[in-house]
């Protein structure tokens, strides 16, 4: 069958890519190997907002304070605490996913764009806190220089632990998103009144897409503090939770990699970009419009529907 | 089996459904019939939870399901399509029919088994009986529009429901469409021995499959009883035929 084929050509070219990934380190620079793993950690954060944007179809607004959550709760593990190391990168992760269940068990009752108002007020106290709460927080100066186990430190070991740690939560969330939950989840966005009369509880399957999507927002936030040994507040502030919504918008959040790819286009595009202006802002917000205008789908929804139409006839009767 | 006591309902002061009752034995079909805004819809929405109702009550087998929400009414065993068609767009056929047997055997909890290997053989059985074999893998969105209420049957049958309930099940059907839907419904209750309730505007199918009639004006029964009762009922008459005493059908 033809779906089958495209299928696949596309795990093929997955495994390809690893492979590549896998092997770059031994050519490129330090500079690249360290955008690469920004890169990597942040398109693993833009796909768990897509879990539950693009497949469960809420607006979450604020997706950067499970990000920054993480990152932190995993750095003031490292720098405060003498428990192993490799515990802080479980326990960033669980932290995020216990707000998203705290903070979704208070915004869940609301519906499209309220769930997301709120969800922007509450992460927005979140970061009031670490921004003023200086003795535990660190304050607007962060916390700097966080020590990390020796295998990980080196970039090319931060690059590395990054990229595994990545593929694998990437394959867990498609494993999620094929299974049974996540044909539900993905139903209840397209109709959750005919799912609830094929007696799905609504608010609770989309509250467990929060936790998890939350989860994976605090594992890329626990990458973060590997790859930058740094946390600050701007981590969870909203207007990069903005960035991370175009991300999805701009990659194509129809598609699993799509996030992925809109993380890569504009962290490669900032760093680009900022040695040249200080607009960025700017540059974004245009991006923004032309994405919206002529890519609705993203780039790889796009991408998709090319290949799609290349291989199989619609079949339309009346 | 269901028994419907003085249910009312209003929007904004209007009142949709407006003291109904109604009362369904087991393995019989019964019809709700009713001029255009009469409240059928509503009574139906009033039923299965997808609106609370104001007062009155609903048992289900001996149990009052008043105001439940709609998965637990859906998970007492009682199904149903809707008016207008309310079926998963991006999803394919096979995938509609499948969610609805997946929540059923509350699997919607599995993360990690893939979906396609699950609940094949039942869902392939189910789209056999309603004829939609052929079309199993295409998406929803390009199905005519008597498929997609035929659809909406076979994923109300997904829930394996004892109870099934049936908003114009053939409206907008072509008529070689529409003999098709009724032949499904009638081997629904013979063979698998469904207690069925729907509404219709088609007098002919409506006393071609009824066992009994409900009949609503303006949100209140009027009258419930076997089609000989309700055809020359005065009552039916007035709302009917405007007051004329020649008898339905
Ligand atoms: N959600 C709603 N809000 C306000 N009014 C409503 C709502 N749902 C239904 N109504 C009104 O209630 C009345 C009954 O509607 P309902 O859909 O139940 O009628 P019906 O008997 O199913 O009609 P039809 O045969 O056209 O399907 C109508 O006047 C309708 O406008
Ligand atoms: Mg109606």
């Amino acid at each position: 069958m033809a779906q089958g084929r495209i299928r696949g050509k596309a795990q093929l070219s997955v495994y390809a890519g690893l492979i590549v990934l896998f092997l770059l380190p031994l050519i490129l620079q330090r500079f690249y190997i360290y955008l690469l793993s920004t890169i990597l950690l942040t398109g693993l954060l833009a796909t768990s907002l897509n879990l539950v944007l693009g497949y469960g179809g809420k607006f979450q607004f604020h997706h950067a304070v499970f990000y920054g959550v993480g990152a932190y709760a995993t750095a003031l593990m490292l720098t405060k605490t003498s428990l192993s190391p490799w515990l802080s990168f479980i326990v960033g992760p669980l932290v995020s996913g216990f707000l998203s269940l705290v903070m979704g068990l208070i915004c869940i009752r609301l519906s499209k764009l309220y769930f997301g108002m709120l969800q922007i007020s509450l992460g927005s106290l979140v970061w009031i806190i670490v921004y003023r709460w200086y003795s535990f927080t660190g304050g607007d100066d962060g916390i700097h220089g966080i020590a990390l186990p020796d295998i990980i430190s080196s970039p090319n070991g931060a690059y590395y632990f990054t990229l595994i740690v990545t593929a694998a939560c990437l394959f867990v969330m498609y494993m999620i998103i094929k299974s049974p939950f996540g044909s539900v989840l993905q139903g209840i966005r397209d109709n959750p009144i005919r799912s609830e009369m094929i007696g799905i509880n609504v608010r609770r399957h989309q509250l467990l897409a929060l936790v998890i999507a939350g989860f994976f927002a605090g594992v890329a936030g626990s990458l973060f503090v590997v790859v930058d040994n740094t946390v600050f507040p701007d981590m969870l502030f909203w207007t990069f939770s903005l960035e991370i919504l175009i991300m999805c918008l701009l990659g194509g959040w129809f598609t699993f990699l799509g996030p992925m790819l809109g993380a890569a286009i504009i962290i490669a595009l900032r760093t680009f970009v900022s040695t040249y202006t200080s607009y960025w802002a700017l540059v974004l917000g245009i991006l923004m419009v032309l994405v919206i205008f002529f890519l609705p789908n993203g780039v790889l929804g796009y991408i998709e529907e090319k290949i799609k139409k290349g291989f199989i006839e619609p079949v339309i009767e009346e | 089996m269901l028994e419907v006591k003085s249910l009312t309902k209003s929007f904004d002061g209007f009142k949709a459904v407006n003291n109904a009752n109604l009362d369904v034995q087991k393995g019989e079909i019964v019809a709700v019939i009713g001029p255009n805004g009469a409240g059928k819809t509503t009574l139906f929405n009033l039923i299965t939870g997808i609106l609370r109702p104001d007062s009155g009550t609903v048992h289900f087998k001996g149990e009052n399901i008043t105001g439940l929400p709609p998965y637990e009414i859906c998970r007492k065993r009682i199904s149903r399509s809707f008016q207008v068609v309310n079926i998963f767009p991006r999803l394919t056929v096979f995938e509609n029919v499948q969610i609805s047997i997946l929540s059923r055997e509350r699997r919607s909890w599995d993360l990690f088994t893939p979906s396609s290997k699950l609940a094949v053989e039942e869902t392939d059985r189910i789209l056999e009986n309603v004829g939609l074999t052929k079309k199993r893998d295409r998406m929803t969105a390009l199905l005519s529009h008597g498929d997609r209420k035929v659809l909406e049957i076979a994923m109300a049958l997904g829930g394996n429901p004892e109870f099934l309930i049936l908003d114009e099940p053939t409206a907008g059907m072509a008529p070689e469409e529409t003999s098709r839907c009724i032949e499904l419904v009638k081997g629904l209750s013979e063979k698998l021995g469904l207690t069925i309730l729907f509404c219709e505007h088609d007098m002919e199918i409506v006393f071609g499959i009824a066992d009994r009639i409900m009949v609503m004006v303006r949100g209140a029964t009027i009258v419930q009883g076997s089609c000989d009762e309700v055809r020359c009922n005065e009552a039916v008459q007035d709302a009917y035929l405007g007051g004329s005493d020649v008898c339905l059908m």
